[in-house]
């Protein structure tokens, strides 16, 4: 397991990779390097975090990562699908068909419930309300949220309100999960919680990329990127994983 | 002392071998502070000595049952109402290496801090690992050395920021 063997398999399970990423804010000599040459693959199955000071471009990487921002040489794959080559509209279909994102402000709609807040990716996806509830209440299910369905955002704890946005973006067939600070300010009980969901959607298979500059949470990846200055100073993997 | 109001504390759910105190009091513990039956055996003597414990009658296979006395007790009552102090800590080893990496010459600091970062990460890892399978007085043992290892890494990326703001001379 722990061999760099080229397995068939292996770059199959890849949901996202990074191949030598550069982004580049402006031009000539006032521009600036977020990112210089990053290269990262996350595979199903695996929650990959990625630490750093700011300004180091943690959130440049995610955001190229889930195709929100495209890189200025290199080249990011999702699934598979290389997203320079896609078109606006084509890579617009790929961030609401593929990728779940869970930002720090956790963005629930506070006139919709959480099954409401849940089904709208789906209905925005063109689904119809009968199966993008039916949808819906089977993501806050799988996140022992169902009975939170009819409740609203501000009847809801941090942490509750976080396992919602979090089913919202899984909800559909969506395999890459992208968090952005996902702890935001909530106490380390609550944080550890989400953290532990967010494990949880790696062990059920998706590919889960956090950024994060909390330790405590960077620690329940499997592998902890440190990113500085734009690149990718060094990393920690846990003892058990194999070696990618 | 605390292997030893560890012990007592345990002896208040009634009389114990101190094989059951030993394999107790790792349980409690999340076997973190592993104990060797001697320890057990040497602090229960001791305790017996000061009149904390009584041993009961020797079984037919020579072992004695330890039980807590009101003296005992009144100890162990002192000991939970008391605070503990931030010790002095015994000399940390990591901090004198970094304080010496930006003395010597033609040491690479950031390299020597990158490195720490990556193994109190890798530790940080494990302890966040065996927590998910912990309950109870496991979990809180765990949960300190958790932010005690966070605190480490806090610093050292402080001792990071500290070093690219005015970096060693002569590097």
């Amino acid at each position: 397991m722990t061999s760099r063997d080229p397995d068939p398999d292996a770059s199959a399970d890849v949901v996202a990779r990074l191949v030598e990423v550069t982004r580049q804010h402006g031009d000539g000599a006032g521009s600036v390097r977020a990112l210089k040459g990053v290269s990262l693959d996350v595979a199903a199955g695996e929650l990959v975090a990625v630490m750093g000071p700011s300004g180091s471009g943690k959130s440049t990487l995610l955001n190229l990562a889930g195709g929100l921002d495209r890189a200025t040489s290199g080249e990011v794959e999702v699934e598979g699908v290389a997203l320079s080559g896609l078109s606006a509209a084509d890579l617009a279909a790929l961030r609401r068909r593929r990728v779940g994102y869970v930002f720090q402000d956790l963005n629930l709609i506070p006139s919709l419930t959480a099954a409401e807040n849940v089904m709208l990716p789906r209905e925005l996806d063109g689904v119809r309300t009968a199966r993008a509830r039916q949808e819906a209440l089977a993501a806050l299910e799988e996140l022992g949220a169902a009975d939170l369905a009819d409740r609203f955002p501000e009847e809801m704890s941090g942490g509750q309100r976080q396992r919602v946005a979090i089913a919202r973006a899984l909800v559909g067939e969506r395999r890459l999960l992208l968090a952005d600070e996902p702890t935001g300010a909530v106490d380390t009980l609550v944080g550890d919680e989400i953290l532990g969901i967010l494990r949880g959607r790696a062990d059920a298979g998706a590919a889960v990329l956090v950024v994060t500059h909390e330790p405590r949470y960077a620690a329940w990846a499997d592998r902890v990127v440190f990113l500085k200055d734009g690149e990718i100073a060094d990393a920690a993997e846990a003892g058990l994983v194999s070696a990618r | 002392m605390t292997i030893r109001h560890g012990l007592l504390a345990l002896l208040t759910q009634g009389p114990r071998y101190g094989y059951q105190l030993r394999a107790e009091f790792e349980a409690s513990t999340g076997a973190t502070w592993p104990l060797n039956i001697g320890q057990v055996y040497t602090t229960l003597s001791r305790m017996e000595r000061d009149g904390l414990v009584a041993p009961g009658e020797q079984d037919e296979q020579g072992r004695v049952v330890y039980s807590i006395t009101d003296k005992g007790r009144a100890e162990l009552e002192r000991w939970f109402a008391t605070p503990v102090r931030q010790a002095d800590r015994p000399r940390d080893e990591l901090v004198i290496k970094l304080a010496m990496a930006m003395t010597a010459p033609g040491v690479d600091v950031a390299r020597v801090v990158q490195a720490q970062r990556s193994a109190t990460m890798r530790t940080l890892q494990e302890l966040t690992r065996a927590k998910r399978g912990a309950g109870g007085a496991q979990r809180l043992v765990l949960d300190s050395m958790i932010f005690q290892a966070e605190a480490e890494q806090r610093w050292l990326a402080h001792c990071e920021a500290v070093l690219a703001a005015s970096p060693k001379e002569g590097a």
